[in-house]
């Protein structure tokens, strides 16, 4: 076997507690698929027949109800759960299922809706035998207003400073605006084997991650590491360049027991080599090819720990961990698919003007003198008469009383909008009732059970 | 009738003896690759030893060769193949009977007649790439072998409009599933690295093919009621395929390919599927130390003969043999330099000129198009070779009969190194017959911002042309420098027989 996926399903969804207060992260309805539904179909796409979700008992629950989970998904899903409240990072989980690796993995995280075509990224991890392989996207602007913030948009809150090499694919540096204090350094040794790096701030991490099973068995036995995002990479691209990656070639796995209290031997752990070494390093020694030119040193400068990013330029790349990307999400999502925009089980009445980017889900009742343009109505939702709803999202189980007027909002499951209310840019929760003739505007209007969390 | 069969398997055999006997002249002739792989039911029968011969070919009507170890009827699948290689056999014997017959009636003017045996040629698939009925055939069997199958890109020049062309941005992996069920993951690899030129160069990508072979042999488990020595060679096909669909195999690895095909056959039924794998371990181990390694060390030692103090040896490309060579000859303290000629699209004299430069030889750098300018200065030429065909031509980096016809007007010697396992039985005098075409987007270059070529394909009467090998005749090599010795270009062929009987 070549590849395991790791579906990583147990985010909180931290940075957008308004809308998951009350639905997982995973489970929210993205053009009315739940979220964890993208990343799981891109899998199936490119042919997995397995993968591991590490995810919460609700979301299990929920996922063993939800309609599209049982139906669309013919892989075999190894659900492993953890603890919700437990400060479980990405790291620890992989490291939670340590035992099921038998060979390198392919972490996926839920929130990533992507068209990008997976063999670039894994092809990276192949051809050149990297340690690590990763996915980012040159970011866009969000462009809708997003309800409930007041004011500008927030200024880029915390910057990613990548740097690739000339030909754009190997990584030589990652950093994090927060884990810099007072500039930006580089070290000497990088700059003298990469003399041109290009350093570039705009790119969104897609969490798709390419991992030798070696990296694995690593974490395994440092505990310290707990998220792969904040400290798994940055630690692997710094190692590239460790003086220590030019030690000697381990022969076999039991030297590396003996040498586990040595400082110095989390290098070797990382680059336990296969048992054919001496045949590769001959076949490298022979080929005429090297990855850089201008200094005498070989390919890839001798180091054996690598690791490589793919950056996609055009097509859809969209993580789904803020409100604005989650209405970015829906508006963009179903052109993924060619499913019909309206689901054959609704009943829409005949005087409904309905646009052709709109989104119905199944069971939904809509009656006469409607408008409903730029959204997505979601499973078992009543519109009542002369309801105008225009650039948004409703979710499953919403009802709208008539006369309503909703624009660039966010309606979550199960609220009731009273009659004559006109909401423009809300949020509003989960279960919530809007009274009639209710005029709201930027508002973000949860219940206050809500509230008392912090 | 299980009498009936084995007499006429008796038959059959005592008639393939009788022909072995007179057969020895056309017997390298016959050792095709192609028939190899054909198996056509060809009178001449090859050289190899008859058990085997109804052993592979009951691997032919073997059920698909699909890797997954699950079958349900393995029973079944043995039975028919006995039965269908009877039936091949009783069909034969009736064949050579009659064929036996027909020539002692008719009178045949030459006359030796085992040599009239119509041996079967048929040309390799990767040189009719312009006959759609070829082509449908290579579309049905990766089918079966469910390889994807890879398209060809742009315009051809008409001259060679019978070979593949392949882009680099289109790999086979964009048609593969992720995790790669049908092939492995090893194999994925190489053919990865094979296309985009990251393993480059004959010896590099046999060290490399043989290394993923182990790697599959490794991991490799017999199914029920198959034995190894035929299932192996099965199971190796269609990753053959998928390799020569990443990139055309070079003639080391089919040289390779061919042995580890043989040693897995010979395989005895009754060993051990541990042991078996150890053997076929132990031999991948010993064949790459005996024609690489040793091969080198002896060449290298016959060519510090020949280079003196004061000489300027010039090279072409990168040749991992031409290097070393160098390199050891500088650790004996000769006194030389080096000219390294270089050319486009590939620059691949970049990387032997550093390599040189590293260990402290003085070289000069050229691109091929002053190589006239620097010859009165060269009292040596030393080349690598990628193939040397039976008859005498060598088959090298495309430049390289262009500096070995400069070099033979200025009198220059050519000493050409070639290891033995490189020889090959194909027979070639112009490089238009069989050639590899690369990837025609590496020759537009971009200079001060200005991509000319960019839209080449939009221009109807402009075709790219990215050969990457040529053919020198032996006239213009002086000395080919083997890890059998020095022999002349023209011995060759003696090599190839040499090797035959050995084998």
């Amino acid at each position: 076997m070549e590849l395991q996926a790791v579906l990583m399903a147990a985010g909180g969804g931290s940075r957008m507690t308004d809308l998951t207060y009350n639905t997982p992260k995973p489970m929210l309805p993205v053009g009315n698929k739940p979220l964890m539904w993208y990343p799981l179909n891109l899998l199936e796409r490119v042919g997995f027949e397995e993968v591991i979700v590490i995810t919460t008992k609700e979301v299990q629950k929920m996922m063993a109800t939800d309609p599209k989970m049982k139906i669309d998904v013919k892989m075999k899903l190894d659900v492993v759960c953890i603890q919700e409240d437990g400060d479980m990072g990405t790291a620890d989980a992989l490291r939670h299922i340590q035992q099921k690796i038998k060979t390198d993995v392919l972490v996926v995280s839920c929130d990533l809706i992507t068209d990008v075509a997976l063999h670039e990224v894994v092809d990276l991890f192949r051809a050149h035998n990297a340690t690590l392989a990763m996915l980012m996207s040159n970011a866009h602007e969000f462009t809708e207003t997003v309800p409930g913030q007041k004011g500008k948009k927030k200024t880029a809150e915390q910057r990613d400073f990548v740097g690739v090499d000339q030909s754009g694919k190997r990584l030589l540096f990652m950093a994090n605006e927060a884990d810099l204090e007072d500039g930006l350094s580089i070290r000497k040794s990088i700059m003298r084997k990469h003399p041109r790096m290009h350093i570039k701030t705009g790119l969104v991490d897609a969490h798709l991650y390419c991992l030798k099973k070696a990296v694995v068995d690593f974490l395994a036995d440092n505990k310290s590491i707990s998220s792969i995002r904040g400290e798994l990479v940055p630690y692997l691209v710094r190692k590239q360049f460790s003086k220590t990656t030019n030690s000697p070639k381990i022969k076999d796995d039991a030297e590396n027991q003996n040498q586990k209290t040595n400082d110095s031997s989390t290098n070797h752990e990382l680059l336990i080599s296969s048992r054919d070494e001496p045949l590769l390093q001959l076949a490298q020694e022979r080929s005429c090819w090297n990855d850089h030119r201008g200094d005498m040193s070989e390919a890839y400068h001798g180091g054996k720990l690598r690791c490589y990013v793919h950056i996609i330029d055009q097509g859809l790349c969209c993580r789904v961990n803020t409100l604005a990307a989650y209405i970015e999400a829906n508006r963009l999502a179903p052109k993924l698919f060619e499913e019909p925009a309206v689901h054959p089980s609704a009943v829409i009445s005949e005087r409904c003007q309905m646009g052709s980017d709109s989104i119905i889900g199944a069971l939904c009742q809509v009656a006469d003198k409607t408008s409903i343009k730029r959204s997505t109505l979601g499973n078992s939702t009543t519109v009542k008469e002369k309801v105008k709803v225009t650039n948004s999202i409703i979710m499953h189980g919403v009802t709208i009383e008539e006369g309503c007027n909703i624009q660039g909002s966010v309606i979550c499951s199960n609220a009731v909008i009273g009659r004559g209310a006109d909401l423009k840019y809300c949020l509003v929760g989960n279960g919530q009732r809007i009274e009639p003739e209710a005029e709201r505007t930027n508002e973000v209007i949860v219940g206050t059970d809500q509230l008392m969390e912090i | 009738i299980k009498e009936e069969k084995q007499r006429l398997r008796k038959e059959k055999k005592q008639q393939k003896k009788n022909k072995e006997k007179k057969d020895e002249k056309a017997s390298h002739e016959s050792e095709k690759k192609k028939n190899k792989e054909e198996k056509p039911v060809s009178a001449a029968a090859p050289a190899s030893q008859p058990p085997t011969q109804p052993s592979t070919q009951k691997a032919v009507p073997a059920p698909a060769p699909v890797p997954v170890p699950v079958s349900e009827t393995p029973a079944l699948a043995d039975k028919p193949a006995k039965t269908k290689a009877d039936l091949k056999a009783e069909r034969r014997a009736r064949q050579e009977a009659e064929r036996a017959s027909k020539q002692a009636a008719t009178s045949k003017p030459k006359a030796p007649p085992n040599e009239l045996q119509p041996v079967v040629k048929r040309l390799p698939e990767h040189v009719q790439v312009d006959n759609p009925g070829v082509l449908k055939k290579l579309a049905k069997k990766l089918e079966r072998q469910q390889i994807p199958l890879r398209l060809d890109y742009g315009y051809k020049v008409s001259l060679f409009s019978h070979l593949h062309q392949y882009s680099r941005k289109a790999p086979l992996t964009q048609q593969l599933s992720i995790p790669s069920t049908v092939i492995h993951p090893a194999i994925v690899r190489l053919g990865l690295q094979y296309s985009q030129g990251i393993v480059a160069g004959s010896n590099a990508r046999s060290v490399a093919l043989l290394h993923a072979f182990k790697q599959v042999i490794r991991d490799y488990t017999t199914p029920p009621n198959e034995e190894l020595s035929r299932d192996l060679v099965n199971k190796l096909k269609p990753y053959i395929s998928f390799l020569s669909q990443c990139r055309p195999l070079s003639a080391s690895m089919g040289n390779a390919i061919k042995y580890i095909k043989k040693e897995i056959s010979n395989i005895p039924s009754q060993c051990k599927e541990e042991e078996a794998k150890r053997k076929l371990l132990s031999c991948i181990d010993c064949y790459i130390d005996e024609k690489i390694i040793l091969a080198a060390k002896a060449i290298a030692k016959s060519s510090i003969e020949k280079i003196s103090n004061g000489d300027v040896i010039l090279v072409y490309g990168c040749s991992s043999l031409v290097n070393h060579i160098l390199c050891e000859a500088f650790e004996k303290n000769i006194k030389f330099r080096v000219i390294v000629v270089d050319s486009r699209p590939r620059l691949e004299g970049r990387e032997a000129l550093r390599r040189l430069v590293q260990r402290g030889i003085s070289c000069t750098y050229v691109l091929i198009s002053a190589v006239s300018y620097i010859l009165p200065e060269v009292s040596k030429v030393f080349l690598g070779a990628h193939a040397l065909l039976a008859n005498g031509y060598v088959m090298s980096r495309v430049g390289t009969s262009q500096i070995a016809l400069v070099a033979k007007a200025f009198n220059v010697p050519v000493l050409v190194c070639c290891e033995t396992y490189k020889f090959c039985e194909r027979v070639q005098t112009d490089s238009f017959v069989s050639n590899e075409l690369d990837d025609p987007d590496d020759l537009i270059v971009t200079r001060k911002g200005k991509t000319q070529l960019e839209h080449w394909q939009d221009v109807p009467s402009l075709g790219l042309l990215n050969l990457v090998y040529d053919v020198t005749p032996p006239d213009f090599v002086d000395l080919v420098i083997t890890d059998l010795g020095m022999i002349p270009c023209t011995s060759v062929p003696v090599v190839l027989r040499v090797k035959n009987v050995d084998q």
